[in-house]
Order: structure tokens, then C-alpha cells, then sequence
């Protein structure tokens, strides 16, 4: 099974490093942007035998490692 | 005094403190390597400067997690105290021994140079040598020292008086002008509820020594020494 997860700042949260990556577009001429955020994403293997047994193992490592839960959220979709 | 100096792979300051620590004691501290399971008795364990795990994921995280850190956070809860500079500061966040996090400073570049630091709280093992509203100069040299947390947790650090240090200038005005990263409040170093685990951005070791050109920092030593050397 394959988890693809994706972390997020919450709301809220500054995010200089989205904002200067927002000026870098409009600096080379793309319009239409109106802001940008950044975050992380990750692709697991999982060895596991049930999407529940997935879920869990997914569930852990994002609250105890992927994500600092005080500036981010966290999502993820399973398949296999 | 004898102190416990926790080293990581990636930590690059264990021996500006060691020595600072060997010099107000007359103790060398113990060096003990992250992949043991126990730290050896210590009246003192510091999380050092440096670049733990080259800051992957996010700085700290790693370190915080790995087999050393189980004893420290289990020794912290029983009261010994742990002193965590620069990259030891988000390594207690990220433990979860202090709240919060240390972010990306708000101008996206490394910061380093001298700053001043309004002592807030001289109740604790840390700080007993200083007043109240004293400035001490200590080093900053870090790309993610924005301390961020949320509304509620601030309210309570600032309300328990666990704000032990922030960033204002030379005379110990609180400026926007003194905050080098954005830090909230211009907070530069907090404690825990029981005021035994500090964590700090800039390095009060480094400006500890006559011959680096500022003493200001020695006074932390100090007061440690006073409050754990029966």
C-alpha cells in the first residue's frame, strides 16, 4: 500500500517562505496568482495488511514526527 | 557542579559551552552521544548549538525524537534542570518539554550578530545573578529562532511569567527594532511550568569569556552554579 501525505501551516501561520515564492512568480511575469503557501509532501510504503492497520500507521507518524501540530495540519490518502 | 552536554549528530557547539561550564565550576562536563539510553547523574543536562541531523524535516524534530532524549525529558520531569541554547531550544520544543515552536525567521535570512536580552524572570536556576529588566549581550546565529505559539499558550507563558528573556536594545528597551526574527513578544527564551527547563535562542556561552570580547553571558553559568552546587 502507498500513503501520499501532505502537510500544511495552518491558518494563520506566516509563511514568508510562500510569500517570497509569491514575488518570485509575479517577478517573472506570471499573472493571476493570487498568493501562494507552502508545505511538505511525502510518499510511504506501507506494509501493511488492511487500510485500518494503514490508517493507524499513517496516523501516528504524522502526529508524532511528519507534523509539528502547534503550526501544522496534516492529510493523507491511502491506496492499494 | 556536574553537568551532562548532550551531542548530536550535527551539533557543532558542545565545546563553546563545555568550556564555559568547565570554567565557572572547575568541572569538564560529561559528553554523552545521542544513540546512549541513559544520561550519567547530573545536576545539569544542556542541548547545545548547532545543526542536529542537518535540520531535517524541521530543526529539532529529529533530535527530539531519538534514543538519548527519552532519559533527558524523564530526568526533566524530575526535576533536573536542562539548559537548551539555539538548536537545543528547538530541540525542547520539539520534545514537547517546552511549548511552541522555533520558526523561520521572519526575513528568511540567517541572523548572526550581537544581541541584547532583557532578563524577565531572575526566579530561576538560570538567572538568579541577574535583576530584573537587566540587559545581558549574547550571541545570535540561527535561521529559525521566530518563537510562534498559540494565542492561549502565550497568554500563559506571559501571565506565569515563564518569558525569561527578550530581545530588546542595549538599554533594555523592548523594540520592534531589537526582535532579530520575529519572534512573538520579542520572546528570546522560556521555561517550563517549574521554571527547571530553559530554552534560549542566542548563545549567552559565547559571550562569556574576556578574550571574546563580552562577559555578559557568564552570569547564567553563574547562577547556575550558585543554585545547583550544594
Amino acid at each position: 500500500m502507498k500513503a501520499r501525505i501532505i502537510i500544511t501551516l495552518k491558518n494563520g501561520v506566516l509563511d514568508p517562505q510562500g510569500k517570497a515564492i509569491e514575488n518570485a512568480v509575479g517577478a517573472l511575469g506570471i499573472g493571476g496568482v493570487q498568493s501562494v503557501r507552502q508545505g511538505k509532501f511525502f510518499e510511504v510504503e506501507l506494509a501493511a495488511s488492511s487500510q485500518a492497520d494503514a490508517r493507524e500507521t499513517v496516523e501516528r507518524m504524522c502526529r508524532e514526527l511528519l507534523a509539528n501540530t502547534v503550526i501544522e495540519n496534516y492529510t493523507y490518502e491511502i491506496e492499494g | 557542579m556536574k553537568a551532562s552536554v548532550i551531542i548530536f549528530p550535527g551539533t557543532n557547539r558542545e565545546q563553546d559551552v563545555a568550556d564555559v561550564l568547565e570554567s565557572v565550576s572547575g568541572r569538564a562536563p560529561q559528553l554523552v552521544w545521542h544513540s546512549e539510553t541513559e544520561v550519567p547523574p547530573s545536576d545539569l543536562i544542556v542541548l547545545p548549538g548547532g545543526f542536529s541531523y542537518g535540520d531535517y524535516l524541521r530543526c529539532g524534530a529529529m533530535a527530539a525524537r531519538s534514543p538519548i532524549m527519552r532519559d533527558v525529558i524523564a530526568k526533566a520531569k524530575q526535576g533536573t534542570p536542562v539548559l537548551g541554547i539555539c538548536n537545543g531550544f528547538q530541540i525542547l520544543c520539539e520534545s514537547g518539554l517546552l511549548p511552541g515552536v522555533l520558526m523561520r525567521n521572519a526575513s528568511l535570512r540567517f541572523v548572526c550578530k550581537d544581541v541584547w536580552l532583557r532578563v524577565e524572570q531572575p526566579d530561576t536556576v538560570f538567572t538568579r545573578r541577574f535583576k530584573k529588566g537587566e540587559v545581558m549581550r549574547a550571541i545570535a546565529a540561527h535561521a529559525e529562532g521566530n518563537y510562534f505559539t498559540d494565542p492561549e499558550t502565550l497568554a500563559r507563558l506571559e501571565g506565569e511569567g515563564r518569558v525569561v528573556f527578550r530581545y530588546a536594545d542595549k538599554n533594555g528597551n523592548v523594540t520592534p527594532e531589537a526582535n532579530p526574527n520575529g519572534a512573538l513578544n520579542n520572546i528570546a527564551g522560556i521555561c517550563d511550568e517549574r521554571r527547571r527547563v530553559l530554552g534560549l535562542m542566542p548563545h549567552p556561552e559565547n559571550t562569556a569569556d574576556p578574550m571574546l570580547g563580552a562577559t555578559e553571558g557568564r552570569k547564567l553559568f553563574e547562577s547556575l552554579v550558585e543554585s545547583l552546587v550544594a
